[in-house]
């Protein structure tokens, strides 16, 4: 994807007055790309927010790019894990599109707080897509820098990640980071069950207090590991945000494009000193929640295939030939690459080699502790005492 | 490395012992691709498909469908450059996990156990739990990684697992040796007058209507075991017959030449649902002995039946049926005497008497009158296999209405039941022997058995007893005509 701005305007929103239509209970969903591949040229909101991406063909196939690839790589990943490489992989598959279009959304200066399953958002900040792997792995604790790539380490704990990109966020404006186009801004990504969390209600609350810099990225995906959605909430989610005093919206989270322009719409109100704001992208896991999960135990086969029609993929490859910007030989080109990049990310998980049990000491504390040396050694006494050690 | 690769199970659900091979994808002899499905395997928590480690010919598959298999153990052998011609003889290069589970299979002598790949040393995962699989929710459940551990320098090798190594530089832990002090439930009991269990252990026991306060823990410091109270609970609705069935394992005497056996569970429950029945209902036992050749000729023709060919065929499905055809002639008998009223009821849970590991239970067939024969020979089937695996729910077991106790297969010829609680009739099946018996006025070889009919007398009278009883032996003297002249 190119850099710059290519998509979204960036309107600034009047004090939202809520639309009745969302409240009771027929939710506006903003979509800029049909099932079927049709562009929709723009999308207004009831409270006057325009939504719409201008992309050269370029970037067009480069976001279907992405998609196949992340997709190609999580793949691999659940193979992995069913190979008994991996001890677990929570897969993303169906929420491509949110990922990458909220992804690509980010500008270089904006920080990302993820889930563990934000594998789509992770390459898009230009993220070796190895470094989840080490970690589901066990072999490291994820490996990447989040300051140098502004994404921060994968949360286990649900809706944890709430809080901190909140602090973050308002960090941002005490350094006086926001109020001009350059300005900074944070999103926190997490799902529909994480929204019954106390953390991420407390999040609502200090960012909205503190009109914080930050945007919610809520990936509905309608299950909170087995719990559908009826039984995490009676109203639309993104209506939540009105109780906590800013607005809230609906994507089609498999609508790469839509994805996109409602992320970059609600990341420049926030580097624009306009405070928070919650997206619901609207999508389905079709996967198990990790691999440890059998979704067939409760959901029923036709909602994965009504589900399947709405395919993320799918959607843009058949704008792309429709509209001839691509051809067969770049989708050839295309799963090429995405084989060859997963070929290669097997064969680099399966040389990862195995630290040393005294490496856990290493990354407690930047510049270590007495305490912490005291451990180590002894540790490494302990390690000694066995038969068969190399001291 | 060597071109044969065997792929073990793995573990795919995060401290799993074991999965069961449910269908294989490929075999021997196809050509696979990197990634593609081999084999559907079903753990504790999912059943998934397991895509190919390596692209390649199937040299073996080493357990069939259906099979459980422990994690880490070889599953599928595959040549992964199967053009390269034959197979050479078998190497002996050392590998780097020399103790991976060895293909037990000569067909594997040209097979060379692949080196771990991976990031865990197969031993570690889920090496054989004790006791065999262990339910994990979340998390690394257990685990035995004694396995893999090595032994301490200098230590006694018996205790290395158990005690640090004395001889080991590595400093002591400062902590004074500890005895345990000698616990168990009596001293916990005793000491506390509460109730030890985990609070799921107290659900169960809420959800089943078992008072803890009245079980006698067999777990540690005498707490109460999800066991204990299943088994309370199984006795709870469990009602004796005739003999109560020793269930005591070889007794070990002491001293004084005596066993003391603590009276709980089961035993306790069939103990006070006996004694209840036999003091408050005035029983009355008749009997019957019949000649029951046609009918063990039926059950042979029944049994040579094509649609019947799957279906399990006992004595108990005909006398169960003639219980039941008799009860509609007679409904007096399939009631419950409730102080001052009689209550007659128009559907009948027949109970079936039978002798488990855990003592004796009594479930019941719900609304068997309205079955067919082959819905009934099912039911029965069903019951029977769920009692012997210890599977009854207390449901199952509760709402009785009227109970058939065969105590032939205990080679027995008849007996006087004791009632079960709530109910009025219970039958008594003895075993059916070949008898002389004078049959159409001559004394011939025929099977003959005798029933005994126990019954409450404050309900039923004598004259309604013998012909309820009187039916069921006319039944099985000859089903087919009193089929035809009954419905």
């Amino acid at each position: 994807m190119a850099k710059g701005d290519p998509g979204g305007t960036t309107r600034s929103r009047r004090a939202a007055p809520r639309s009745k239509k969302g409240a009771t209970g027929d939710p506006e969903l903003v979509q800029l790309l049909t099932p079927d591949g049709e562009r929709i040229e723009s999308h207004t909101s009831p409270d006057g927010t325009e939504y719409r991406v201008d992309f050269t063909d370029e970037e067009y196939r480069g976001l279907y790019r992405d998609l196949v690839l992340v997709r190609k790589l999580d793949a691999e990943a659940t193979a992995l894990q069913r190979q008994g490489e991996l001890g677990l992989w929570a897969s993303l598959l169906g929420q491509e599109a949110a990922q990458v279009g909220s992804g690509r959304a980010l500008r270089t200066q904006d920080m990302a707080f993820p889930t563990y399953r934000e594998h789509g958002v992770l390459y898009c900040r230009g993220i070796d897509p190895i470094m989840p792997l080490g970690l589901f792995r066990g072999v490291d604790q994820g490996g990447w820098d989040p300051n140098e790539f502004k994404f921060n380490m994968y949360t286990i704990v649900i809706g944890a990640q709430t809080l901190h990109a909140t602090g973050y966020a308002m960090g941002i404006t005490m350094d006086g980071k926001t109020g001009t186009d350059d300005g900074e801004a944070a999103i926190a990504y997490f799902g529909d069950g994480a929204t019954s969390q106390g953390d991420v209600n407390e999040a609502f609350v200090w960012a909205s207090v503190f009109n914080a810099p930050l945007v919610f990225f809520c990936q509905n995906n309608q299950y909170a590991i087995s719990e559908p959605l009826e039984r995490q909430t009676r109203v639309p989610l993104y209506q939540r945000a009105a109780g906590f005093g800013f607005p809230g919206v609906r994507v089609d989270g498999n609508d790469v494009l839509a994805s996109y322009a409602v992320t970059r719409t609600a990341l420049d109100n926030a580097r624009h000193g306009q405070g928070p704001s919650l997206i619901e992208a609207y999508t389905y896991r079709m996967g198990a929640h990790t691999t440890s999960d059998d979704p067939t135990r409760y959901r029923i086969a036709s909602e994965v295939e009504a589900w399947q029609a709405k395919d993320p993929i799918t959607r843009v490859k058949a704008f792309l030939e429709k509209q001839q910007i691509a051809d067969a030989d770049f989708f050839a080109e295309v799963d090429e690459q995405a084989r060859r990049e997963s070929v290669h990310l097997r064969e680099r998980v399966l040389d990862m080699p195995n630290p040393e049990p005294v490496t856990m000491f290493d990354h407690v504390y930047p510049n270590g502790s007495p305490l912490l040396d005291e451990q180590r050694a002894q540790f490494t006494r302990y390690m000694e005492s066995f038969e068969g050690s190399a001291h | 490395m060597s071109r044969i690769k065997t792929f073990n199970l793995p573990d795919l659900g995060e401290g799993l012992t074991e999965g069961e091979i449910l269908a294989w994808l490929v075999k021997v002899g196809d050509t696979i691709e990197l990634n593609q499905p081999i084999v559907e395997v079903e753990t504790a928590k999912a059943a998934v498909e397991i895509p190919a480690k390596w692209a390649g010919q199937v040299q073996a598959i080493f357990h069939p469908e259906g099979t459980t298999v422990e994690v880490g153990s070889p599953i599928i052998a595959i040549d992964t450059d199967p053009g390269a011609g034959p197979l050479e003889a078998p190497s002996t290069t050392a590998t780097a996990s020399d103790d991976l589970p060895t293909p037990s299979a000569a067909s594997l002598a040209a097979v060379e156990v692949a080196p771990a790949e991976g990031m865990v040393e197969p031993g570690l995962i889920g090496g054989p739990a004790p006791g065999g699989r262990t339910a994990v929710l979340v998390g690394y459940g257990p685990r035995t990684t004694a396995a893999k551990r090595r032994p301490r320098k200098g230590a006694v090798p018996a205790q290395a697992a158990a005690a640090p190594a004395p001889a080991a530089p590595a400093p002591q832990p400062v902590v004074a040796p500890v005895t345990a002090p000698a616990r168990n439930g009596q001293a916990a009991t005793a000491a506390g007058g509460l109730v030890l269990a985990k609070p799921p252990v107290r659900k169960l026991a809420k959800d089943l209507g078992v008072d803890l306060s009245t079980l006698t823990g067999s777990g540690p410091l005498g707490s109460i075991t999800r066991e204990d109270v299943q088994q309370a609970a199984s006795g709870a609705s469990a009602v004796a017959v005739a003999e109560p069935i020793a269930t005591v394992a070889a007794p070990s005497f002491g001293a004084d030449r005596e066993q003391r056996i603590p009276v709980k569970g089961v035993r306790k429950l069939t103990a006070e649902n006996m004694s209840r029945s036999a003091f408050t209902a005035p029983h009355v036992t008749e009997f019957l002995t019949v000649d029951v050749t046609r009918a063990m000729k039926a059950l042979d023709r029944l049994r040579g039946r094509r649609e019947w060919r799957d279906v399990r065929v006992s004595p108990l499905l005909l006398v169960a049926k003639a219980v039941l055809l008799a009860v509609q002639r007679h409904p007096m008998i399939n009631s419950t005497w409730a102080g001052d009223e009689i209550v007659v009821k128009e559907y009948v849970n027949l109970g079936i008497a039978a002798a488990t590991e855990r003592g004796l239970i009594v479930p019941n067939i719900k609304d068997a009158g309205r079955l067919s024969l082959r819905e009934l020979a099912d039911s029965l089937t069903d019951l029977v296999q769920t009692a012997k695996s210890g599977r009854t729910s207390p449901a199952a077991m509760s709402g009785g209405t009227l109970t058939i106790t065969n105590v032939g297969v205990f080679g027995v010829d008849t007996g006087t039941p004791i009632l079960p609680p709530g109910e009025s009739a219970i039958l008594a099946f003895g075993a059916v022997r070949e008898m002389p018996w004078v049959h159409k006025g001559k004394v011939k070889v025929r099977q003959v058995t005798t029933l005994g009919l126990s019954f409450d007398h404050r309900i039923i009278d004598g004259e309604l007893g013998s012909k309820f009883l009187r039916d069921i032996g006319d039944f099985l003297a000859d089903p087919e005509a009193a089929l035809l002249a009954w419905t």
